[in-house]
């Protein structure tokens, strides 16, 4: 079990669903929503430790979602995950704070991986301040 | 521009400038000789006249000296003393020796009868009446007559002199032949050049002096009628051949004194001026035209240098175009992919995890389904390579400056092209420098002149062949080089120095633009290094590129 709070924000329903129910199988606390809305919405309630941050979405984009986030809880740690590699929104996701930048299609366990390295990120900067 | 276009082009700025610079030449040249013809050959036509006339008085002068002597010695004396044949000669003595332009001399009466006869012909002459002679009723009533040349007995060309003395009642003649030589001498002074002419006629136009090529003494020159001539004047007459004439009158016998020219000798510097002006005009036009033609290739030599300069950039610029567009539709592409590729791994992964956990494993196909999921995900991870891959190539379209590894460049060139080379049975070996540093340039451009170096090479070969690739770092000028080498037929020695030429090419028409290399050539000297190129024919060819290793 895990001691990390989790949330995947992506517009592709398919995968979205499908990747929280393999994580829940692993025992990640994680929450799935499709838009940066619910995203802002839910960090309020649950305050995630990390954020799985799909770039390209309808409505609020991943940069856009990835600025609140940051405005909001500046601790929280995101990885932002997209089909496009477009070498601009990658290092401006990286200048707003974005702990890493994956592409689609990624093997699970490698997004967890990053996901681990974020939460420990995240667990030095909390010890510090 | 076509090549017709060209050839016009070429001939119109020909022409305007051999009129423009020909016309003026031309009319200066033609004024030029104009003036001096025309002022030279006055000049000429003056100096005639001038010596026509002095020849004419002088003549007119010896005519009114032995007139004159003539007289003098009549008027001196008296009939009684010349009737004397003694000393009648002694006076013919006298003045002989002053002149001997005197052939006789005699003394006639009124009767026409010989009185006395100084001379040569004493016997035959001193016997003969003149009394109806015409010159003897001339002299009677005129006092003074100056007859025409004649031959008479002597067959020498000479005239006549006679002077009438009246004296008391009676009246007598003295008269003298005189040697028409000396007249003939000083007409022949004005025989000028090689061809010039002079001579004297009597009003029937009969010659009076021997010319030098008019005719003979006594007859119709072969010239022009002058008889009736008044004045000097000079013309220029003839038919066929002109000559120029002065003519001049001796007063006193009426006779034309005529002086003949050879036109062509007499302007014999015209004519040299003429040859000179001519042989300007042509060494000028030889020149001018020289000139014209050396500008003008010159000139369509630079426009169409800059013609195909302009081609090549627009082509460049159009290629540019072209794969920043092929760059977005990659990204585009690879990014639709990408999503649905996630939604079919997670998939995949969520039945491998369920594999885990339920019953399933105990099932009698449980093996096939763990195999199936693996192939799944292996296949997954294929087309991802290759999505990968396009948005690798779609992001190094955009053209930056990035540190960038040759040999990973020249390996994912090449790895676009192995299917094609392996459907041709091309071998292509590698053989990278391990340490090679890696460089501040364009990946995109360069994997651009990979890409065509070896495309031509796979094109040149054909099939069934080698290409080898080696890369190198030249430590002594801190460069690296990278060598494309083919075992084709290789490129003629006629050919080799036009390859990096804009349009340029071998590949049949509608294959190559003949442009692929000629951007190369631009693109490596715009990332400031080199090509070159090596080829044997027969044995194959070596590109190799060099670039500063910064």
């Amino acid at each position: 079990m895990e001691k990390f709070r989790l949330m995947v924000v992506d517009d592709e329903v398919d995968f979205l669903e499908t990747i929280v129910k393999r994580l829940q199988a692993r025992g990640i606390d994680v929450t799935g929503v499709e838009s940066g809305y619910q995203a802002l919405e839910v960090l309020d309630q649950r305050s995630p430790d990390v954020i799985i941050l799909d770039v390209k979405m309808p409505g609020m984009d991943g940069i856009e979602t990835l600025r609140e986030i940051k405005k909001k809880k500046p601790l929280t740690e995101v990885i932002m995950l997209t089909g496009h590699a477009s070498v601009e929104s990658g290092i401006q996701g990286m200048q707003l704070g974005a702990f890493d930048y994956v592409m689609k299609p990624i093997a699970l366990d490698e997004l967890l991986e990053k996901v681990r390295q974020a939460y420990e990120k995240k667990l030095l900067q909390e010890g510090q301040s | 521009m076509e090549e017709g276009q060209y050839k016009k082009l070429w001939w119109e700025i020909i022409l305007a400038t051999l009129g423009f610079s020909m016309i003026p030449l031309l009319i200066l040249g033609i004024v030029n000789y104009q003036q001096f013809s025309s002022s030279y050959t006055a000049r000429s036509m003056e100096d005639m006249k001038t010596m026509a006339e002095n020849r004419a008085a002088s003549i007119d002068f010896f005519f009114e000296e032995r007139v004159s002597q003539l007289s003098s010695l009549a008027n001196t004396h008296s009939l009684e003393m010349l009737k004397n044949e003694d000393y009648l000669h002694r006076i013919f003595n006298i003045i002989q020796s002053r002149s001997r332009s005197y052939l006789d001399l005699g003394v006639i009466d009124q009767g026409g009868n010989h009185l006395a006869y100084v001379g040569p012909y004493h016997d035959i002459l001193k016997s003969v009446n003149y009394k109806n002679e015409e010159w003897f009723h001339q002299v009677m009533s005129t006092g003074v007559y100056i007859s025409d040349v004649f031959l008479g007995f002597r067959k020498v060309p000479h005239f006549i002199i006679a002077v009438l003395v009246l004296e008391k009642n009676q009246s007598w003649i003295l008269r003298a032949t005189i040697d028409s030589d000396i007249i003939d001498n000083m007409v022949q002074a004005a025989w000028i050049g090689k061809h010039g002419d002079a001579f004297i006629i009597n009003k029937n136009n009969i010659l009076q002096t021997v010319p030098r090529f008019s005719g003979k003494l006594l007859e119709q020159p072969r010239t022009p009628d002058f008889a009736a001539a008044t004045g000097t004047q000079v013309e220029m007459v003839g038919n066929g051949v002109d000559y120029l004439y002065a003519t001049s009158l001796i007063k006193l016998k009426k006779w034309v004194l005529v002086v003949k020219e050879d036109p062509t000798e007499q302007l014999t510097p015209l004519l040299r001026a003429r040859f000179i002006a001519a042989l300007i005009a042509l060494g000028g036009l030889l020149l001018i035209v020289g000139g014209a033609v050396l500008t003008t290739r010159a000139m369509m030599k630079e426009l169409l240098r800059v013609e195909r300069q302009k081609a090549t950039s627009d082509e460049m610029l159009l290629q540019s175009h072209k794969m920043a567009a092929l760059g977005k539709m990659a990204a585009g592409i690879a990014h639709e992919i990408n999503n649905p590729l996630a939604v079919i791994r997670e998939k995949a992964g969520w039945v491998k995890d369920l594999l885990k956990t339920e019953d399933i494993s105990k099932s009698a196909n449980f093996q096939e389904f763990a195999e199936a999921m693996d192939k799944i995900e292996h296949h997954i991870n294929r087309a991802k390579t290759i999505t990968h891959r396009l948005l690798g190539f779609a992001r190094r379209l955009e053209p930056v400056a990035q540190r960038v590894n040759i040999n990973g460049i020249l390996e994912e060139s090449v790895s676009f092209l192995e299917h094609e080379a392996r459907y041709r049975n091309i071998d292509i070996r590698m053989d990278y420098a391990p340490d090679l540093p890696t460089v501040e340039s364009d990946a995109a451009q360069l994997q651009q002149v990979f890409l065509n170096i070896l495309n031509n090479a796979i094109d040149a070969i054909g099939k069934n062949g080698e290409i080898n690739l080696r890369t190198n770092l030249i430590s002594k000028t801190n460069t690296i080089s990278v060598e494309i080498a083919d075992n084709g037929p290789g490129i003629p020695k006629e050919a080799l120095n036009k390859i990096f030429d804009p349009f340029f090419t071998t590949k049949e028409v509608g294959k190559g633009t003949g442009l692929g290399l000629s951007i190369s050539f631009s693109i490596m000297e715009k990332l400031g290094g080199r090509i070159m190129v090596a080829s044997e024919e027969g044995k194959g060819t070596t590109f190799t590129i060099y670039l500063p290793a910064t």
